[in-house]
């Protein structure tokens, strides 16, 4: 059987999958009666609705619109992966990962460290116009962050400041 | 007259030195980011969230209602400028703005989106004063079954308006609502779906969900698009005034997109975007005069009566927020997130407990209209060059933001793992063809659904016929299935997807 919209045909599945594991979570609290609700009641109600609604959609994907209709497309790891290791990155070197090993290096190397991450997502990469930006943002963070909304923010690596 | 004296109320709130500033501060904020494309207002709310921590509550809320109608008002410069709609809700402004910029018109569209926000911005903010505090008193006699019933009508309302697939929209919904049963259970203790990670406890934080989904899951939609080239009419920005031939033709326009928004926005799931294209959709219906020129082809009507509708839609949006307690569309979910961390409990009882906060918000709304008009139209030149700052320069500006904002949340690089984890699925959402906002609202409602559920079957003694035997509660829920049935009809079907497909 071909898939006839493979958005709602896998769109269907991950709600079918997410319900179901929602639901088997569930089983493993109370789950009480109506008058008594457990704290496994309406979570379990809820999966089950997911699950089934998953179902529909996976169903409707398979049957429903043109053969080859509704593609997912080629997925952008390449933007995916860039995007999210700036975040890991920043969110890293902001506090240091003291079980591995690495020392907290602070706001501004954090900020250095997201934005030229980032920059290499995008469609091109130019070292010096990505430093520029770079600076800005961090000069630009600390005032706005730090100095002026008064936020507390590791701002320097701990070796240094102590 | 009650309602001179709350707005006194209101406006001597709202006229303090302090919030004035913030209420400038957020409009101009809001405009700065609603100008650019590509950020819409959840993700522009939810990365200004943190800034606000600091503040008052009263100021902050004024603030972030001032980055809203700021940032809806912004959408519709980049949508006349630059032929890309800055919010969803300017997508129909696109049409005859863009053509109206080509034919060297700019300034007029321009000034007639603006005149037209303005005023229905006015009306709106008189009819959220208006209307508040007589449906505060309905709310009030409200049980947890009536809660309940009316969350589960603004549910469906939100995904049978929204577009795309109905069924997909109500699973986000669920989906929503099971994210927001993460954490400890306030009944029972028992810390759900927390994988006995001790940060799991709490719950997730919405402004996780909000700024990973939103903002890291919309960059990396917009990187895998190839590279566009935007063109600016920009210099061609010149009289800004509509001449007086456009003014007669504005001035129906713009009566019937206030009327339509400020209806269509306290619906729930309503709101800005849909006022939009409605207003759009009647304005096509009406006799074109002599002289005038065709909508698709730059028709100043075409300008003035989705902006005036989708600026009274956001206004009455409110209403609901205000008086019940519940959110209408993801901008709002965001707004009690907002008022929770400011440890306001939303809900009809603010009127009364803190009448300071619900009438200054009020009165500074429409201080922020006007400083938007006083200060959009001069500062139009400014804006035309923040359009042109390159996409390469703004993603990794907005990741910072995102990243700065979710740890300055709790000061807690937990969030920074989550926000990462929740930027890849709302890409996968992206991948699927499925809306994320409807999963926001339900992520908002879903603690509160839970609560009233048990609420309202403890006092049953678990019958559930008590949705149906109680009048308010099942006329509520009555509404919800006879909207279920209408988009369902096969004709009613066709014609909703034609209307978000075509404009």
């Amino acid at each position: 059987m071909k898939i006839k919209s493979q958005k709602d045909f896998f769109s269907g599945l991950m709600f079918l999958a997410v319900g179901l594991a929602f639901a088997i979570g569930a089983s493993n609290y109370t789950i009480g009666t109506g008058a008594r609700m457990g704290p496994g009641y309406f979570p379990l109600i809820l999966g089950v609705l997911m699950a089934i609604l998953g179902a529909a959609i996976c169903v409707g994907g398979l049957t429903k619109g043109p053969e080859g209709g509704d593609k997912i497309g080629k997925w952008a790891w390449r933007q995916v992966f860039f995007i999210l290791a700036a975040n890991f990155a920043f969110g890293i070197l902001l506090v240091g990962v003291p079980a591995v090993g690495i020392p907290q290096f602070g706001l501004i190397i954090a900020i250095y460290a997201l934005v030229f991450i980032a920059s290499l997502g995008g469609h091109s990469f130019n070292f010096k116009e990505t430093a520029i930006l770079a600076t800005v943002l961090a000069v630009g963070s600390y005032f706005a962050f730090v100095w002026a909304l008064n936020l507390q923010f590791p701002v320097w690596p701990s070796f240094i400041a102590g | 007259m009650d309602l001179i004296q709350n707005l006194s109320t209101g406006f001597g709130v709202a006229f303090t030195f302090q919030n004035l500033i913030y209420c400038f501060v957020g409009c101009l904020l809001g405009t700065l980011i609603g100008v650019l494309p590509g950020i819409g207002p959840v993700a522009t709310i939810a990365m200004l969230l943190p800034a606000t921590y600091a503040l008052p509550p009263v100021a902050a809320l004024i603030m972030l209602a001032g980055i809203y109608y700021g940032a809806q008002y912004g959408g519709s410069t980049t949508a006349i400028l630059v032929n890309l709609p800055g919010e969803s809700s300017s997508v129909v402004t696109v049409i005859d703005g863009y053509q109206m910029a080509r034919k060297g018109r700019a300034g007029p569209a321009l000034a007639a989106a603006g005149i037209g926000s303005f005023f229905a911005g006015c009306v709106g903010t008189v009819i959220l004063a208006a209307f508040a505090p007589p449906l505060t008193e309905v709310a009030f006699k409200f049980g947890p079954a009536e809660y309940f019933s009316l969350m589960t009508l603004g549910l469906i309302g939100a995904v049978v308006l929204a577009s795309g697939s109905l069924l997909k929209a109500i699973a986000m919904i669920v989906l929503g609502l099971l994210l927001g049963m993460v954490g400890t259970d306030v009944n029972s203790g028992v810390a759900r779906y927390s994988f006995d990670i001790p940060e799991l406890t709490d719950g997730i934080d919405f402004v996780v969900i909000a700024m990973g989904v939103f903002g890291y899951g919309e960059i990396i939609a917009n990187l895998s698009k190839p590279d566009d080239e935007r063109e600016v009419f920009a210099a061609k920005v010149t009289g800004l005034l509509p001449t007086s031939e456009d003014f007669k033709r504005m001035l129906p326009a713009m009566l019937r997109g206030t009327a339509l928004g400020s209806a269509l926005g306290i619906l729930p799931g309503g709101g800005a975007m849909l006022s939009a294209f409605a207003a759009y959709t009647i304005e096509k219906k009406t006799k074109l005069k002599p002289g005038e020129v065709p909508f698709g082809q730059g028709n100043i009507r075409g300008v003035c009566a989705p902006e005036s509708a989708n600026n009274a839609g956001s206004q009455t949006s409110f209403i609901p927020l205000l008086t019940l307690g519940i959110p209408p569309n993801a901008v709002m979910a965001l707004m009690v997130g907002a008022m929770t961390i400011h440890n306001i409990q939303p809900g009809p009882q603010v009127m009364t407990s803190n009448p300071e906060l619900f009438w200054g918000l009020i009165a500074s709304m429409w201080i922020g209209n006007l400083m938007l008009i006083i200060l959009n139209l001069p500062l139009i030149g400014v804006w035309i060059k923040l359009l042109t700052v390159p996409y390469r320069w703004l993603f990794p500006s907005i990741v910072l933001f995102c990243a700065i904002g979710v740890y300055g949340t709790n000061n807690n690089v937990w969030d920074v793992w989550m926000v990462g984890i929740f930027g890849f699925i709302g890409y996968v959402f992206h991948k699927l063809g499925t809306e994320p906002a409807p999963l926001l609202l339900g992520f908002i409602l879903g603690p509160m659904m839970e609560e009233n559920l048990r609420r309202a079957l403890l006092l049953s003694r678990g019958d559930w016929s008590v949705f149906v035997t109680r009048p308010i509660s099942a006329c509520l829920l009555a509404a919800a299935v006879v909207l279920l049935v209408i988009v369902l009809m096969p004709a009613v079907k066709n014609k909703r997807e034609e209307a978000f497909v075509e404009d």
